[in-house]
């Protein structure tokens, strides 16, 4: 027995060794994975990334180069830490602090200690830096935005967050990608493709050279620049329009489907969410809930979409032939049921025809027109369904589907929607009346209106609105090319059109003409609530105005919303005259209207539901008078040039 | 001539394969661990391969010497060659180098040389010649002590240089005199105290106290001759004071590296915060070789393609971590084809020792085939983090002259041993 002791002992060992390599290699092991590799250092080369112009070819956005300075905190050696920290305006409780963190988090590891330097201070520090061991300035590229305008449009970079690392594993931490707008939307055209370099690397963290000579490596692909559909001076016109008020502002080239101007109030410099400063700018607005800068009212804000609706109603009731542009309705200042009065209405001659009941913007005239709509059939559920199926035509009630990461579906009630609410077969049209005009159930954003009047404009048919007029090399979506048509026919939009144009002759928008430019509009005045301390309370009505020019072959169609601007044509309408005149003709005839908008805020009104005090509303609105600035007037005359 | 030429059929061949295949590939490894840069010259000197390159080739003359000494001769001589190989390590407190904190080599010019390598050859020959002197019974508590001295004095001289590994070694004798007769009692007590050592580390001395207890108790009640009730008592009274010496033994006596050697080996340590900080500081060594073999995968990365030990992560990895290289550049299936090389040569030794005709060549085999098995054991052990840090050399694999030789010496004496048990025949 003595003799196997040994033998024993020697296959039991083995035994227990190949078990032991068998849980290391086999069972615990993962595949040889070069990124996972720590023995291999990853080093990304950034390509340029691409520049956006305008539509006419302004540069919006280019590159600066930015430095950083970083640090390995094993490396440094004693220093003059007065001397450093004055250099780059910190105390030495910061620099502590800095070197402290970056060394719990890794000794060998390049960490940064200050970054963003300004070129200035780079060009003090680069000088002194050799006395500093264990610091260096590393390059690196940040965004230029040379203009002060568009921020909602053209978006920001920052850098990616553990979710997108997990979702997308072409981003490693630190690198940078588009947040916002356009930067967002053609991220993957912008910032071309990174090389890669493999390093193998010691355990002292040093390098050694290529991995296998380099053969894994990859050289990067610089961005593609892109244009984008905005037309810079009219952009910066909006928002010159929109200052000290809160609003959106969409205009859209009917004939393409191209967002001309997308305007959002108020907004901010772009220029302020780059470098340095960004994240303190960017909680500032963030936490900023009562002006919202960050919030795109353009494209996010659901508000009842008012007036302009009626022409959709109108439009839908030639197209169900339950109503002739010669059919009449009278008003007693309002609509009448029995001897209950659904909705109001302001004073005009009655009874009215169509193309007064648009110009007039007659609340009773439409009520009518929305009853036959839903009262053709015997169910009103399913004349619901098919008037809602006509609005949604119009790219209303859903997202419309233009090429920005943001957006909200709006509001269109259909036959289910009511059979919901108050249960099926218990209401009837006068349950949701308000409709009629563009209250109640409904909600549109600027975009979807804007949409609506492009549709309008071109008789019957809408491109999805989009914001990528080019990109370099490439051809873009084929779904902005195709256009989408309404339910409702050619020969239906004429009268329409001819009352919205009529708005501008004799309507509503009258005293708003500008010479030369036939253009057909609507006023908007909507109803709105917030809740101050859990009560539900009335604010001003928000002054809205949707319209395009010229009436046939119309170049631009624009929607535009002035929060508790009271009724359309005081501020929204006014705007959208504006704009249309400095778009078509590139100078401005009606100088009284841009001198009152630019001396006009709202600030006063907005300040009132956070005062605490009571308030009264529309006709007791404060509008507050603030000096004229000459210098922001535009030219009233032709550019010889042009 | 026909018998001159029929001789060399009688070494066993199967063994030397076996010895081939271990140094032929431990180099592939040694240049995998040590070579720098692209270009790879066999002939550089100042390179740990250039150098081994060398070693092996000086090894082949090293083995045609002792094959073609008359195998009575290590017989013969073995107490002078165990004098002056005591007296050479000894001479290391005079003219000894010191590196890495042990005192073990003597400096040649260029050259070091690590005597106790060649010791354990040395106290293996005397051991076997000692014990199979007819006037010797090793079952005699007398010549039992005399034994243990002829072990001890070299154990004890590395120790004193600083090598605890090699000491460690040389308990390779209890399998040499356990199966020549040594009493049964020591076995029992070694298994009981090593078990009641880590037993006593890991849980603690009441658990342990508890356990044992009850193992002496239900052993005391089920044995059918019962001895004294006395007898069983002051069993549990030495196991409790011995499991109570460890913990005091493991305090004080042992340095602050060795407790942590213990304390990582045995999981005791559970703060995250301070085993994150082991594995920067003590541990790091045997965290990197973990990695490296884990990273090997089943396949391996192939040779020369590891990406951890061409970045040089596993500190010492030529030397005594040699194993991780194979671990990460041949994967599961190179490391365990060298485990098995490793067994099937330990077996082969002992198989050709049962067969021995001499007690001296029998006893001399088992000595060759126990110190190689500690190394195996020890050393791949500790790479893979089954047994605590302990420095010493994977046999015939490792980067290293003296350990190279001193192996080879140990294991050809034993093979022209074998060739004259047929010669005799």
């Amino acid at each position: 027995m003595r003799k196997f002791l040994l033998f024993l002992s020697i296959i039991l060992v083995g035994f227990i060794f190949i078990l032991r390599l068998f849980y290391l290699q086999v069972y615990q092991s993962q595949d040889h994975d070069l990124f996972e590799d720590n023995a291999i250092r990853k080093v990304y080369d950034y390509p340029k990334r691409g520049f956006v112009y305008d539509r006419n070819g302004e540069l919006l956005v280019a590159n600066q180069p930015s430095y950083d300075v970083m640090f390995v905190p094993r490396e440094v050696k004693p220093l003059d830490t007065l001397e450093f920290c004055s250099l780059l305006n910190i105390n030495k409780e910061q620099f502590l602090e800095i070197y402290n963190k970056a060394y719990h988090y890794s000794p060998w590891l390049p960490s940064v200690f200050i970054p963003h330097l300004s070129k200035e201070d780079y060009a003090v520090l680069q000088e002194k830096m050799r006395k500093f061991e264990g610091f260096y300035i590393q390059k690196r590229s940040l965004r230029l935005y040379q203009t002060s305008i568009g921020a909602n449009v053209l978006g920001d970079i920052g850098e990616v967050n553990n979710a997108i690392i997990e979702k997308q594993p072409y981003y490693k931490m630190g690198d940078l990608i588009g947040k916002q707008g356009v930067e967002a939307s053609y991220e993957d055209i912008l910032r071309g493709v990174k090389g890669i370099k493999f390093i193998q690397k010691d355990r002292f963290n040093r390098d050694l050279g290529p991995y296998k000579n380099g053969i894994y490596d990859t050289l990067p692909q610089p961005g593609k620049d892109i244009t984008i559909t905005i037309d810079a001076k009219l952009q910066e016109y909006g928002e010159l329009l929109m200052k000290n008020k809160r609003g959106g502002i969409i205009a859209i080239e009917p004939s393409s489907g191209e967002i001309l101007a997308m305007i959002s109030a108020p907004s901010y410099n772009p220029n302020l969410l780059v470098g340095r400063n960004r994240s303190r700018n960017y909680s500032k607005m963030h936490y900023d809930t009562i002006s919202k800068p960050l919030y795109d009212r353009s494209l996010l804000a659901q508000y009842p979409p008012g007036s302009p609706f009626k022409v959709l109603n109108a439009l839908i009731g030639l197209q169900e032939k339950v109503v002739t542009t010669d059919d009449r309705f009278g008003c007693r200042m309002g609509y009448y049921l029995g001897s209950r009065r659904l909705t109001g209405c302001h004073s005009h001659y009655a009874p009215l025809s169509m193309n007064d009941g648009i110009a007039q913007s007659c609340n009773s005239y439409f009520a009518n027109v929305y009853r036959r709509i839903i009262d053709k059939y015997d169910d009103p559920a399913e004349g619901m369904n098919v008037w809602s199926n006509h609005i949604k035509s119009f790219g209303l009630g859903n997202y419309l589907g233009y090429d920005l990461k943001i957006g909200s579906k709006g509001r269109i009630p259909d036959g289910n929607f009511y059979d919901k609410w108050y249960g099926k077969g218990r209401w009837v049209s006068t349950y949701n009346i308000s409709n009629a005009i563009g209250q109640g159930e409904v909600e549109a954003t600027p975009i979807q209106l804007a949409n609506m009047a492009a549709a309008i404009g071109n008789r019957g048919y809408y491109y999805t609105p989009h914001i990528i007029k080019q990109i370099e090399g490439e051809t873009i979506d084929i779904n902005y090319t195709t256009p989408k048509h309404t339910t409702i026919d050619k020969e239906n939009f004429e009268p329409v059109v001819h009352g919205m144009f009529d708005v501008y002759n004799k309507g509503t928008a009258a005293s708003l003409q500008v010479p030369d430019i036939e253009i057909c509009g609507k006023t908007g005045t909507a109803e709105n609530f917030i809740k101050i301390n859990g009560v539900k309370t009335q604010l001003t009505d928000h002054s809205i105005f949707v319209a395009f020019a010229p009436k046939d072959n119309p170049k631009i169609a624009i929607a535009i919303f002035v929060e508790n601007g009271y009724w359309g044509s005081r501020f929204a309408g006014k705007i959208a005259s504006l704009m249309i005149e400095k778009y078509l003709k590139g100078y401005i005839t009606r100088t009284d209207l841009e001198d009152w908008i630019l001396t006009h805020s709202l600030e006063d009104e907005y300040e009132k539901p956070y005062s605490g005090h009571s308030f009264g509303i529309n006709k007791e609105s404060t509008l507050q008078v603030i000096p004229l600035d000459e210098s922001l007037r535009s030219k009233k005359e032709p550019n010889i040039k042009e | 001539m026909v018998r001159e030429t029929h001789r060399y059929f009688k070494f066993d061949w199967i063994t030397i394969i076996l010895f081939l295949l271990l140094v032929g590939f431990g180099w592939l490894n040694i240049l995998s661990a040590s070579h720098t840069g692209e270009t790879i010259d066999y002939l550089d000197f100042n390179e740990p391969y250039g150098k081994q390159l060398m070693f092996v080739f000086l090894t082949f003359g090293l083995i045609i010497l002792i094959l073609s000494i008359d195998s009575k001769f290590y017989e013969r001589f073995s107490s002078i060659i165990y004098i002056i190989s005591m007296l050479s390590l000894v001479g290391l407190f005079v003219f000894g180098k010191n590196v890495n904190g042990a005192t073990s080599w003597y400096a040649f010019g260029g050259m070091t040389l690590q005597p106790s390598e060649f010791a354990k050859a040395a106290t293996a020959l005397a051991v076997a010649k000692y014990v199979s002197d007819l006037n010797t019974d090793i079952k005699k508590f007398k010549d039992q002590i005399q034994t243990f001295i002829l072990v001890v004095i070299p154990a004890i001289l590395v120790l004193l240089q600083n090598d605890a590994g090699s000491t460690i070694v040389y308990a390779a004798f209890f399998f040499v005199l356990y199966r020549e007769g040594l009493p049964k009692i020591y076995l029992v007590l070694g298994v009981v105290v090593v078990l009641l050592s880590v037993f006593s580390l890991k849980f603690g001395t009441i658990i342990t106290s508890v356990v044992a207890g009850l193992v002496i108790f239900i052993n005391h009640f089920f044995t059918k001759k019962r001895p004294h009730f006395f007898q069983p008592l002051l069993i549990l009274m030495a196991c409790i004071i011995l499991s109570s010496g460890i913990k005091f033994f493991y305090q004080s006596a042992l340095q602050p590296h060795q407790q942590d050697r213990i304390s990582l080996w045995l999981r005791l340590e559970k703060d995250p915060v301070k085993l994150e900080k082991m594995k920067k500081t003590f541990a790091y060594n045997l965290n990197e070789s973990e990695k490296a073999i884990s990273s090997g995968g089943v396949s391996g990365k192939g040779f020369l393609q590891g990406t951890r030990t061409t970045g040089k992560f596993v500190p010492e990895q030529h030397t005594d971590y040699i194993f991780s290289t194979v671990g990460e550049e041949w994967g599961f299936f190179g490391s365990a084809m060298v485990v098995i090389v490793f067994v099937l040569l330990l077996i082969r030794i002992l198989h050709l020792a049962e067969l021995q005709k001499s007690q001296f060549s029998r006893m001399y085999g088992y000595a060759v085939a126990s110190i190689i098995f500690m190394h195996f054991m020890i050393n791949i052990g500790m790479v893979m983090g089954l047994i605590p840090t302990i420095g010493i050399p994977l046999p015939l694999f490792s980067y290293g002259g003296s350990g190279l030789w001193g192996f080879t010496i140990l294991l050809f004496i034993f093979i022209k041993l074998d060739s004259n048990r047929i010669n005799e025949w």
